[in-house]
């Protein structure tokens, strides 16, 4: 049996996604900036696409900009806030928990010259992973330019407070980005809500087509472009428009919107089914992150004894796929930026697995998995002589 | 759920298999080979390799030239997962930098310092490769794992000990490097190329349309890839700083045997035992490195009749088909890769420690090389050649 378990890495194209988008890799192939029949074609499927992204996070298609993907937006959403600001002196502010593409593009604003405050995330027990909103308060200086904050963790599924870092940044003038990426699809989203000037979202995590994402900038938000050569995206992010992609975000935004409530019930269940069979059948395995503010569709446990690597091979030798963190630090030997930010120990952060679940999740996996995943652990365990098996703590 | 290819299933039926070998493969012609071979005769395989060295750490050594061969490096990763997918056999990455680098790197580093000229391979061998990867190894269900080596393995019927032999092709013969197995690691190890010469293992490797059947050969050591041992010493010295609490290399005196000052050095690790050339001072007749001394930081220099010894003792003996025997044992002895083995007597001081006694004193025996001791095609043991 084969089951994949890392939803959070990247989804399979739902079919009608699929659908929706083969007529624009075949027939309808026309530029969306060409003025004959063709072109408007193409223009026509890329404004009802922004349409239904906009709508998916309660936004207005006109401050839509689609992009290459998550990492894309989140490049741009910092470089160009950074680069339309007209301070002498540029500060930004972001968490420890970020993914890579917020916090090397900060490493980067640093190399540059900006200064970055990188705020803590909570350590205990019961709060593991989540940002208190007045550290971003106190980290705020004359010179702040820009806060981002993610909504959902990558490695824990932990929604951070971002409706009250919001009302930080309201109330001081501030403007707000939120790496949205993993909350996409997975909860609702509203962009007024939450109170983001600028939100990034990618396609391929909510059935949507890889290479495609979206950065919201609210109306009246300076964003200075990154890409020159066009007038594409308002000037904001030139380039012909990968129509096919677009069409692809735009279909995966309209059905995650219609599926979210179903979705989210189902897969929550399964992930709480998931969860507490293993927290029963494996001893000393353990849950990573503050449940009570979770997506739906995350778990992140440790398995203290057991090597992460060894555990991930020997599932993925018996069909089940999931990961040690996110996809991009795959063979890396550190353990994950997020699980030490988090509190764990090094050994206890190299001993834990990531199972994100997804719309084609079926209840037979999950049974699967919990069949396979306890002897696999203590295979493991008695195989790691090195590696002692450390008592439970907390 | 995605539909279950043919491919599928059969990577399911190897994860289920009791007899599953893991292959180490390095991306290079040998292993692959082995993992070719196993795959033919129906053996589960999983091909693994180990990242053991991030590249990336010290990028003055990276050089702007063409490409140089360094294990580890991506393309050697990418030639590993080329040959698995042709072999359609599940293929990982497992990363071994940090047992890599307190048991190998640093230790070489620290014998440079020390004056003593260490062998990594083996260290690599005994500490890593048949130890941590085959512990993960066995983790991931293979309880044995094969390598790319040319030697061989058997198990004795009579005294039920395992032992390692030269392999039958004796100018491709590694068993030098692995006189340290342990029985568990030898009963958990084959070599499947130790029957083979090397140009029937590139026409096997052709005959199984092998992708790397035509790739050149690595001489070097995998860490140092330029070959520049000494400018690897000083750069990961210069990274690790003091914090990592590494002797730093430092300038000292070359001195004759009868300890008249001839020259200055600038730190013992540029330095091997019966070394000629690049003694940094011009000398009438040829002078050669006699010894290292770390004590006083010197080098000592002589002629090359004054490199030559009939004794050494070693330690960290391990004895392969029997234990440390009572009496003295005649062998030929090996003192370093290649070297043509001579006559000698090993008397065993204690279970680990042995002292060996040439026949014939032999040219520049020096510390931290091994001692690797011969009967035939049988290897009894080895150890450290001590200072």
């Amino acid at each position: 049996m084969r089951v994949y378990l890392d939803y959070n890495a990247t989804t399979p194209v739902a079919p009608a996604v699929l659908e929706a988008m083969l007529p624009f890799l075949g027939d309808n192939f026309g530029n969306a900036g060409s003025v004959h029949t063709p072109g408007q074609r193409a223009r026509a499927a890329v404004d009802n696409a922004r349409e239904s992204v906009a709508a998916l996070i309660g936004a207005k298609p006109s401050e839509i900009v689609f992009t290459s993907g998550g990492t894309e937006a989140d490049n741009l959403a910092l470089f160009g806030s950074v680069a339309a600001s007209t301070k002498p002196q540029k500060h930004v502010i972001t968490t420890a928990i970020e993914h890579h593409a917020i916090l090397h593009t900060c490493e980067e604003l640093e190399r540059l010259g900006i200064d970055v405050t990188i705020v803590p995330v909570s350590q205990s027990d019961a709060s593991r992973g989540v940002v208190d909103p007045e550290d971003i308060r106190r980290a705020l200086r004359p010179e702040t330019i820009l806060i981002s904050v993610m909504h959902a963790n990558n490695e824990l599924g932990v929604i951070q407070p971002v409706e009250e870092i919001g009302r930080i940044a309201a109330e001081t003038g501030v403007r707000f980005h939120c790496d949205a990426v993993q909350s996409a699809g997975k909860v609702p989203l509203d962009v007024d809500r939450l109170g983001v000037d600028l939100l990034s979202i990618s396609a391929h995590k909510f059935c949507g087509p890889k290479g495609v994402g979206a950065l919201y900038v609210r109306s009246g938000t300076p964003l200075a472009p990154r890409f020159f050569g066009g007038h594409a995206e308002r000037d904001r992010r030139p380039g012909t428009e990968n129509v096919p992609g677009i069409v692809g975000i735009g279909k995966a935004a309209e059905l995650a919107r219609g599926l979210l409530a179903e979705d989210s019930a189902r897969i929550g269940a399964l992930r709480d089914r998931l969860e507490s069979a293993l927290l029963e059948r494996v001893p000393n395995a353990r849950v990573n992150g503050d449940r009570a503010h979770r997506v739906p569709n995350t778990t992140n446990i440790s398995f203290p004894g057991a090597g992460g690597e060894a555990l991930l091979i020997s599932l993925d030798l018996q069909g089940i796929a999931c990961s040690t963190g996110a996809a991009c630090s795959s063979g890396s030997t550190e353990p994950s930026h997020v699980l030490l930010a988090a509190g764990l120990c090094r050994d206890d952060a190299r001993s834990s697995l990531r199972f994100s679940l997804g719309r084609p999740t079926t209840p037979e996996e999950i049974d699967y998995a919990i069949s396979v995943i306890p002897s696999v652990v203590a295979r493991i365990r008695a195989l790691s002589p090195r590696e002692p098996h450390t008592a439970a703590v907390g | 759920m995605t539909p279950t290819t043919h491919s599928e299933i059969e990577r399911n039926a190897v994860a289920s298999a009791a007899s599953t070998v893991a292959v180490a493969m390095s991306g290079g012609v040998d292993s692959s080979t082995v993992a070719a071979i196993l795959r033919e005769r129906g053996v589960p395989v999983i091909g693994l390799t180990m990242q053991l060295w991030n590249h990336r750490r010290l990028p003055e050594l990276m050089g702007s030239g063409p490409r140089q061969h360094r294990c580890c490096s991506l393309d050697d990763v990418y030639d590993a997962r080329r040959v698995a997918e042709h072999l359609s056999i599940p293929y990982y990455v497992v990363n071994f930098e940090r047992e890599f680098e307190q048991t190998v790197v640093r230790p070489f580093v620290e014998d440079y310092l020390a004056g003593r000229t260490p062998i990594p391979c083996t260290h690599c061998n005994n500490d890593v490769k048949f130890e941590q990867l085959l512990a993960t190894a066995r983790q991931i269900g293979a309880e044995r794992i094969a390598t790319g080596h040319y030697a061989r393995v058997r198990k004795n019927p009579v005294t039920g000990r395992f032992e390692l032999l030269r392999a039958v092709d004796d100018s491709k013969d590694q068993s030098y490097f692995l006189f340290g197995l342990t029985q568990e690691q030898l009963s958990r190890t084959e070599f499947p190329l130790g029957e083979l010469t090397k140009q029937e293992v590139r026409e096997i490797a052709r005959r199984l349309a092998v992708p790397v059947a035509e790739k050149p050969e690595s001489q070097e050591i995998c860490f140092v890839p330029t070959g520049n041992y000494a400018r690897f010493i000083e750069s990961y010295l210069g990274e690790q700083g003091t914090e990592g609490g590494a002797v730093l290399a430092e300038p000292g005196e070359i001195v004759s045997i009868s300890g008249e000052v001839v020259g200055r050095h600038n730190g013992l690790h540029n330095f091997t035992v019966g070394q000629r050339k690049g003694l940094g001072f011009a000398a009438g007749r040829p002078f050669y490195v006699l010894a290292l001394e770390r004590g006083s930081n010197r080098v000592v220099v002589g002629e090359d009749a004054e490199l030559r010894r009939a004794t050494c003792e070693v330690r960290d003996v391990n004895w392969i088909p029997c234990a440390a025997p009572d009496g003295p044992v005649r062998a030929h002895v090996r003192i370093r890769n290649r070297h043509e083995p001579a006559e000698a007597q090993i008397t065993s001081l204690d279970a680990t420690t042995a002292r060996v006694t040439f026949d014939e004193p032999q040219r520049a025996i020096t510390p931290g090389q091994a001692a690797v001791f011969y009967s035939g095609d049988l290897v009894l043991g080895g150890g450290w050649i001590a200072a």
